[in-house]
């Protein structure tokens, strides 16, 4: 892995015969904005890989582009080897069946309790007796600390006991690949570590891929074997964790060290602030 | 926003609506394994509908023959009561009256139901965990709108009848064999009662297409689930009427 060039998208990706996730070329324009410029990357398998970028660089449409939830403008993006651009609805549901995706506001059924909401994947795929679909919730449910809230509706569970539902559910039919899209976001400390201890359990004992999109470096440092730094449009920087956080580049200084300006500027794209402020323009 | 503009956007919408309209029509075989689902969604916008379509029912047939008596006394033609308030109720007032109250009732709270499922990203996560959305969440109420219909259409004409029974017999002093004789002989089961039930069928699928449209492509804001319930029972409205002139034109 090269990790002595950090210039935006000059970084080659790791060897793709290990990649369960493989994308080349991804160029997306989103509301007329250049969001990914020829971005390469690739997701190693049984790791936890973070996306971590300032806000709105396209994190979460990154992961979208992974799940097929949105078209790509161009390039490839292989899971587990299948183009993604190129599956039909049918395709990407079957694709997605190998796919947990935990979302930013966990996104469960209101409708449903909690056991229903984890054991729901399961009713809908797998024609299994009640007593095999409710002994593999409650497993679940056990493994997030949250047996004992199975009856409960979503309303009246916490954020972070959200979160957890939400993982339970996401892993209810043991997936080959999690996508955990912000999931510290809105935590308590303490909710946070719970949230953390999980992802980095599961994915050692079950051995599954994961993608992580965060922007807390200090969480992130805890549980992602390697990370990819998504800036202006490209790779700005990729490796492990702590070797990102000791690299002196502009963007990881930036990022990491919590510069308020720097090559992400802090000042929207304006005209000229004595114009708008109706003086005459200043002489170039 | 400029007519043309205006124009054009009501156009994109009325194909959008219609290319949804074949995306439901093909998630109705998948959309028969959740039968369950279908079941309790008949029940909700059918059912729970009953209390307001029960009692609008009784009040419609009670005004009807109240007016319809005092117009027909004019021509010494009250003893046409019976029939007149019938052909109104089951061939015009019973289908139109049942969908703008169906409109109300249950096409708001299926965009707002869905529109709020697409707001908090539960329909995203039911792509993600390969359920399809069009065939769980679109599909049972599609077929529950078309089901539930018609039959309450059916319950709205068959209390508007008593409505008028209690004010033109009971209050006004109507002949009972006359009001009942009348009817059983003038009015025709297929010609009249089931073309309202047929009407009453399209309105349903127009209200639940409708309704479920603008709940799936809501923007996910509060103001946009807002809008998008408003413009289900505006739209819903309007085209309901317009469809009855077409189908009443057709169907006479």
């Amino acid at each position: 892995m090269n990790t002595s060039n950090h210039s935006p998208g000059s970084d080659s990706p790791e060897p793709a015969s290990a990649a369960y996730v493989q994308i080349r070329g991804l160029r997306t324009v989103l509301g007329g904005k250049l969001l990914f410029d020829g971005v390469d990357l690739d997701i190693p398998r049984g790791k936890i890989t973070a996306i971590m970028g300032p806000s709105g660089t396209g994190k979460t449409t990154l992961v979208r582009h992974i799940t097929g939830q949105l078209a790509a403008d161009a390039g490839q993006i292989l899971v587990d080897g299948r183009n993604v651009p190129e599956l039909s609805r049918r395709q990407l549901f079957e694709l997605r069946e190998g796919i947990g995706y935990l979302f930013q506001n966990s996104a469960l059924l209101t409708d449903f309790s909690v056991f229903e909401n984890v054991a729901f994947p399961l009713r809908q795929h797998l024609r299994l007796p009640e007593e095999i679909v409710r002994n593999i919730v409650l497993t679940r449910l056990q493994a997030v600390g949250l047996r004992g809230a199975a009856q409960l509706m979503p309303a009246e569970l916490s954020g972070g006991m959200m979160r957890r539902v939400a993982l339970a559910r996401a892993m209810i039919r043991d997936p080959g690949l999690m996508i955990y899209d912000e999931p510290f976001v809105g935590l308590d400390p303490i909710a946070l570590n719970q949230v953390l201890k999980l992802i980095r359990t599961l994915n050692d004992t079950l051995g599954i891929t994961s993608i992580l999109v965060a922007h807390e470096f200090a969480a992130v440092r805890r549980a992602a074997d390697l990370v990819y730094l998504i800036a202006g449009g490209k790779i700005a920087a990729h490796g492990h964790p702590q070797e990102l956080a000791e690299r002196d580049s502009p963007w990881t200084r930036q990022f990491f060290g919590g510069e308020a300006d720097g090559p992400v500027p802090f000042e929207y794209p304006a005209r000229d602030y004595a114009l708008d402020l109706g003086f005459p323009a200043a002489a170039a | 926003m400029s007519r043309r503009s205006l124009t054009g956007d009501a156009l994109a919408q009325v194909g959008a609506a219609g290319l949804f309209l074949f995306s439901i029509l093909a998630a109705i075989p998948k959309s028969l394994r959740h039968f369950r689902e279908t079941l309790r969604q008949i029940w909700f916008v059918g059912a729970m509908s009953l209390v307001i379509i029960m009692t609008c029912g009784l009040f419609v047939g009670m005004v009807l023959s109240l007016q319809l008596y005092y117009t027909l006394a004019k021509f010494g033609g009250t003893a046409a009561l019976g029939t007149v308030v019938a052909l109104s109720l089951f061939r015009e007032l019973g289908p139109v009256v049942t969908a703008l109250l169906f409109a109300g009732r249950a096409g708001t709270s299926m965009t707002a139901e869905i529109g709020l499922m697409r707001a908090t990203d539960q329909l995203s996560a039911m792509e993600m965990m390969a359920v399809d959305p069009l065939a769980y969440v679109v599909a049972p109420r599609f077929i529950a709108g078309v089901i539930a219909m018609p039959l309450l259409a059916c319950v709205f004409n068959a209390l508007g009848i008593l409505g008028a029974h209690a004010v033109g017999v009971s209050w006004l002093g109507l002949d009972n064999g006359t009001f009942w004789g009348n009817m059983s002989a003038n009015v025709e089961v297929w010609s009249d009662l089931v073309n309202g039930v047929w009407k009453s069928t399209v309105f349903g699928a127009v209200i639940a297409l409708i309704a479920t449209f603008q709940g799936y492509t809501t923007p996910p804001t509060s103001e946009g689930v807002a809008y998008a319930t408003t413009r289900t029972v505006v739209s819903s409205s309007i085209v309901v009427l317009a469809i009855d002139f077409v189908m009443t034109a057709f169907l006479m």
